[in-house]
């Protein structure tokens, strides 16, 4: 996977015999020991580690709750409190999963806005970028579905509101919905494939992954600078800084999960939840998970119709397009330059999109009153020409601080300051 | 291959493109089936009517029964609320349409036309899904004195009709009629 050519040589007999086998241990070497990496990589770039533990947390925490979990709406309530109350264990492999969800939410989104600050979604990395947009998007569509599993109050009205959003399109909407529903409600079936579903978009994410560190490693990494590696000087080999530093930023991350998983693992879920889902009530107040909350606010700060778009189906279409923008990011920033560091402007801009989501987040978990949604509005503005204006024009009129010549540059500039 | 596609097709061009036509053709019919499982299946789907005793239903009480996974709403109407209804003018309306499934698709949404009809006009029956994403309105709620959402704040007055908030349609008034003067059958 490292593109470049291999140093790896077997010094034993059967290490020889397997080479000319299959050379899996050549692979692994190649990409995970002798790879270059840029040696001014910061911890803003041990995100991609952290994910990768996750996955494999949800995956491991998961396929032994499945061994546990009854996918009935009858007994699926009961079957959650079963694992809770009398599995072996069986509430800690609950909290690592719920809590776990969370954090593989915090690491991404962390791992999302170091790309936007790094601009690391420019030529020629647009493949590796899109890929992870697609993770990001099969990592929501396993999300949601998990949380309906429970069959609490808001996995079933969760559910509901979600699958709504497909009955605002004209005409085939309906049709759409009951497709996905498997009946004319949230009913049995939908808890049936969504079941089925939520244990096989993991593999699916991992499938991608692959492909995501693959086209990483045949353009290599970005790096704090943005000038793109010239000479050996640039680099230090994976292992053992970029190991060593992953694994330091894995474990203060595993520390902060383990801190909710046992201290306070229902912080970030809903007490509603605890109650079987009941068809003929709904919530006072029905929030999604906090990771869509800004998607959410998006999607409610559309209270207008424009032209023949209802309301309705216009803040669908604002909800979705605010994902799908991210797929057209590498063309819709035109900056010759990659890094904010280099771009202050730039750099001003990226941090208020920051605190635009969280503002749009917060504003998400309210309910909405009419000062509410002004400011959504106006955050959902704030988010879109952040892309779509910002991003372009910024691009074509910001004089950007000189660049080093080289990655070896600044880092001995820097060393020399200190 | 290339001096061939310049001349006329030969035997093997033909062969080539009718087995690939073939090979498409059955690939959709494979995967038809497997798409096609997604729909509402025999079972769900002969849930299609039920009957409803609303004997017991004076004036002013409300009824929510469950028919296809959903909450279904029969109210026997105050004469309050049915003039109240009656008195609104279409024009006032976020959505002029009836949305009752035993009328034309395109009748008004008067007063008449969202109830039960002649003689039942303080009878309504309709589905307890709001028309914005599926939550089930709150009964005898809002400043409308019907039914208000909390979900998102949709208000629907004593008719069912959308008034305010972002619910694009009336509440919709599934196919039900009168078998006797106090059973209803819905669907």
């Amino acid at each position: 996977m490292s593109g470049g050519h291999s140093s790896y040589e077997p010094t034993s007999g059967l290490g020889k015999w397997v080479d000319s086998r299959l050379p899996l241990p050549r692979m692994v070497y190649d990409s995970f020991i002798a790879y270059p990496v840029p040696r001014n990589l910061n911890y803003a770039y041990t995100f991609g580690a952290m994910l990768a533990v996750m996955l494999v947390v949800q995956i491991l925490t998961g396929v032994v709750l499945a061994m546990h979990y009854v996918a009935s709406i009858d007994l699926a309530f009961g079957s959650v409190e079963g694992i809770m109350r009398d599995v072996n264990h069986g509430w800690l492999l609950r909290y690592l999963h719920a809590n776990g969800a969370s954090f593989f939410f915090i690491a991404v989104y962390l791992h999302i806005a170091r790309g936007l600050y790094y601009g690391s979604y420019k030529a020629p990395r647009e493949i590796l970028w899109i890929l992870g947009v697609i993770i990001y998007l099969l990592m929501m569509a396993t999300g949601f579905m998990g949380y309906v599993l429970p069959w609490g109050q808001m996995s079933f009205w969760g559910a509901t509101v979600i699958t709504g959003f497909f009955s605002a399109f004209p005409l085939v909407g309906e049709w759409i919905q009951q497709f996905l529903l498997g009946g004319f409600a949230v009913g049995q079936p939908t808890l049936n494939r969504f079941f089925s579903l939520h244990y096989l978009l993991p593999f699916v994410i991992a499938g991608v992954v692959i492909l995501h560190v693959w086209a990483l490693h045949v353009t290599g990494q970005t790096n704090p600078t943005g000038v793109e590696v010239k000479s050996k000087t640039d680099t230090v080999a994976f292992t053992p800084y970029a190991t060593v530093k992953d694994a330091l930023g894995v474990v203060i991350f595993l520390l902060a999960y383990s801190w909710f998983v046992f201290y306070m693992p229902n912080y970030l879920g809903h007490p509603d939840n605890y109650t079987m889902a009941n068809a003929l009530k709904t919530p006072a107040h029905i929030v999604p998970e906090w990771y869509y909350l800004p998607f959410y606010a998006m999607l409610r700060a559309i209270t207008f119709n424009v032209g023949p778009i209802d309301s309705k189906l216009g803040g669908v279409l604002v909800m979705f397009g605010s994902i799908i923008v991210l797929f057209f990011l590498p063309w819709l920033d035109t900056s010759k330059v990659r890094s904010a560091v280099y771009r202050p402007w730039y750099k001003l801009f990226f941090w208020l999109f920051v605190a635009d989501c969280i503002l749009l987040g917060w504003l998400g978990s309210r309910q909405p009153t009419d000062t509410y949604t002004l400011m959504a509005q106006f955050g959902t503005l704030y988010y879109f020409g952040f892309f779509l204006v910002i991003m372009p024009v910024l691009g074509l009129i910001e004089t950007p601080r000189r660049l080093p010549n080289s990655i070896t540059e600044a880092v001995l500039e820097k060393s020399a300051k200190a | 291959m290339n001096n061939q596609t310049m001349g006329e097709p030969t035997r093997r061009d033909f062969l080539y493109l009718t087995t690939g036509m073939a090979g498409a053709v059955g690939a959709v019919a494979v995967a038809w089936p497997f798409v096609d499982q997604m729909r509402p299946d025999a079972s769900t789907l002969a849930m299609a009517s039920i009957e409803v005793d609303v004997s017991a239903l004076t004036p002013g009480m409300s009824l929510t029964v469950k028919w296809r996974g959903k909450p279904v709403f029969i109210r026997n109407r105050t004469d309050k609320e049915v003039q109240e209804a009656a008195a609104v003018k279409l024009e006032q309306l976020k959505d002029p349409i009836a949305r009752n499934q035993n009328l034309p698709a395109d009748a008004p949404a008067t007063g008449a036309d969202r109830s039960a009809g002649k003689g039942k006009e303080n009878w309504i029956v309709m589905i307890g899904s709001c028309t914005h994403l599926g939550c089930v309105p709150l009964g005898q709620a809002g400043e409308y004195g019907g039914w208000f959402c909390p979900c998102h704040g949709s208000v629907y007055d004593t008719a069912g009709r959308i008034r305010k908030g972002p619910a694009p349609e009336n509440l919709l008034m599934p196919i039900f009629s009168f078998t006797k003067d106090t059973v209803i059958k819905i669907g």
